[in-house]
């Protein structure tokens, strides 16, 4: 087995036990990115020599007898809105084709402590927004297990590069499904933590009060490390949680006897692919068979849920993206005055679908339909986390689809924007609630693309959708398979 | 159409985009598609349910106001597409 096919906790006890060195490790996996980097263009920027020198660092602490921090030498893959400081962040916009921040966000200084080595910056859908990482002003990423599909998105580039063996683990943002989806159509492990449970700042914002940030890692095991990493309150930002972290590795116990999990009828309905509720059925079976309860609930403002986030979302990504004005930061087309050159500078460089939202966001948001429009999706938003927490009255975790089919052609949904959005039906809910989601692989189709299972939990239940999900996993073998780009054997 | 002419004109000029008319009617169209998907939220009876903006329940956080460093006026303008004299650089709004 190669290096780059290991896991994170598997990289690190050969590292400890210097077996391999940090060196070894960073070219072992920027030989994979040498490899299948071309066809799967998960990256929009590689940063190899940094990367080297942060190995080499790595490599005389483990000279010198130190003890190394879980993640310390191990290749990484960051989302390109996430502020790197002295690296550039694009969020896939021309708009910011050479921003470089001048400070880290708030998860990049918790990951400096662990001295990871960085592999480079994930294509995204611009600002986030879409669901298939094909809104990327520069390219587009293709998905590791069948390059005609997509990789799902927002963060299509680090679900791509984690499955594609071009990084050991990601950080991405989920503000509708964006780590669920394309940890789901490219079989890896992915979490969106409970809303403010991790730092926003320096996520460049989409929607402020949806927007998470989450790993995307080969386990379960790694997804826990990560947020042992991650999670915590911010000073600099105020919608933190200063709930405790706790050890969410204590979690992984490998047992569910006496979970309570709960079926949402609401989630089985028509648009699932058939392939994709035989795996989640079968994965329930086997939750019963472990041991733990099955029960029915019903989450009935389900079908409510893509109308009100396609209208707080774009609302929120209208106000946030004001800021793109070709004054203080990023690129600017001159005009004849302020405006104009404001005019020109957003019409030419932001893209379609950003477009689309700001106007959407906008309309909703302009005298006249504020109340039809904006104020109703909030109180139908309060109905659908109702809704949940009257169902986590009876039950301790909710299982679902993570996205009603596998992965869908590139191009193929393009033309149509709605149809589009149709698919984050299983996903869009919790982030309206607020509530933790955790994605894993259980199944894969007739065609060979990867399903996911979707493990839902109550506010700040991480530990006991992590728990779950180890279990699951330790009884089954879609784990960490890294995929055979263009049928390349891995 | 849900959305006229003179609304998307107006909510264009709001977003500081410049759509042109070759366009005005596939983008007419597509909000049409979505806002007419979205009047689904019209069955829910909302007359006593309040908005819900922040998913956590919370109140204003406040915190220390201590003077503290922040950063410095080079770095804030080092991405700045035009800048003078320490200053971000504009066209001229006011007429002479």
């Amino acid at each position: 087995m190669k290096l780059y096919e290991k896991t994170a906790h598997e990289l690190h006890d050969l590292l400890t036990a210097k077996e391999i060195t940090a060196t070894e490790l960073a070219e072992d996996v920027f030989s994979r990115v040498d490899a299948v980097e071309g066809e799967v263009q998960a990256y929009l920027t590689l940063t190899r020599d940094e990367a080297l020198e942060q190995a080499k660092t790595v490599d005389a602490r483990i000279a010198k007898g130190e003890k190394l921090p879980f993640l310390a030498g191990i290749p990484g893959a960051i989302k390109d809105n996430i502020c790197t400081k002295g690296t550039r962040t694009t969020c896939a916009s021309k708009i910011l084709e050479h921003f470089v921040p001048p400070y880290d966000a708030a998860v990049m200084e918790k990951l400096a402590k662990e001295s990871p080595v960085l592999v480079g910056k994930a294509n995204l859908d611009e600002f986030a927004m879409g669901g298939s990482t094909e809104n990327s002003a520069y390219q587009k990423t293709h998905n590791p297990h069948d390059l005609s599909k997509v990789p799902g998105g927002s963060s299509g580039g680090s679900a791509a590069a984690v499955a594609a063996g071009t990084a050991i683990w990601a950080l991405g943002s989920d503000t509708g499904g964006s780590i669920r989806q394309p940890a789901s159509f490219c079989g890896i492990v992915g979490l969106k933590p409970t809303y403010g449970r991790v730092s926003r700042y320096g996520l460049v914002a989409y929607a402020s009060s949806l927007d998470q940030i989450g790993p995307l890692t080969r386990d379960v095991r790694d997804a826990a490390n990560l947020m042992n990493i991650i999670a915590g309150h911010d000073p600099m930002d105020s919608t933190s949680s200063s709930a405790a972290v706790p050890d969410y590795t204590k979690a992984l116990t490998g047992d569910v006897k006496g979970l309570k999990i709960g079926l949402p009828k609401e989630y089985f309905v028509e648009g699932l692919d058939s392939e994709v509720e035989t795996a989640v059925r079968k994965a329930v079976e086997d939750f019963r068979a472990m041991g733990a309860e099955m029960k029915e609930i019903t989450l009935p403002h389900t079908k409510y849920a893509i109308s009100t986030y396609y209208l707080i979302a774009p609302a929120e990504a209208a106000t946030n993206l004001e800021r793109y004005d070709g004054v203080s930061y990023g690129e600017r087309i001159d005009g004849a005055d302020l405006v104009e050159m404001m005019t020109n500078t957003r019409t030419e460089l932001f893209g379609e679908e950003v477009k689309r939202r700001i106007m959407i966001g906008n309309y909703a948001l302009s005298a006249g339909y504020y109340d039809a429009y904006y104020l109703k999706a909030l109180k139908v938003r309060t109905l659908i986390q109702q809704d949940y927490m009257e169902a986590f009255k009876s039950v301790d975790v909710i299982l679902a689809p993570t996205a009603p089919t596998p992965a869908f052609g590139i191009g193929e949904m393009v033309s149509d924007p709605l149809k589009m959005y149709l698919q984050d039906v299983c996903t869009v809910p919790l982030n309206l609630a607020g509530i933790p989601g955790l994605t894993l692989p259980c199944g894969v189709s007739s065609a060979g693309l990867p399903i996911g299972l979707q493990i839902i939990g109550k506010p700040l239940g991480e530990e006991t959708i992590l728990g779950a999900a180890y279990a699951y996993e330790e009884s089954h073998d879609y784990k960490n398979k890294i995929a055979a780009v263009g049928g390349e054997k891995a | 159409m849900k959305v006229t002419k003179e609304d998307f004109e107006n909510v264009a000029n709001l977003s500081r985009l410049s759509i042109p008319d070759s366009q005005t009617e596939a983008y007419l169209s597509q909000m049409d598609a979505i806002l007419s998907y979205m009047d689904n939220l019209s069955e829910v009876d909302t007359e006593k349910v309040k908005p819900t903006t922040y998913a956590l329940p919370m109140e204003n956080v406040f915190r220390a106001d201590e003077v503290r460093p922040s950063l410095p006026r080079e770095l804030a303008l080092s991405n700045a597409p035009l800048q003078e004299d320490g200053y971000f650089k504009v066209p001229r709004v006011l007429e002479e």
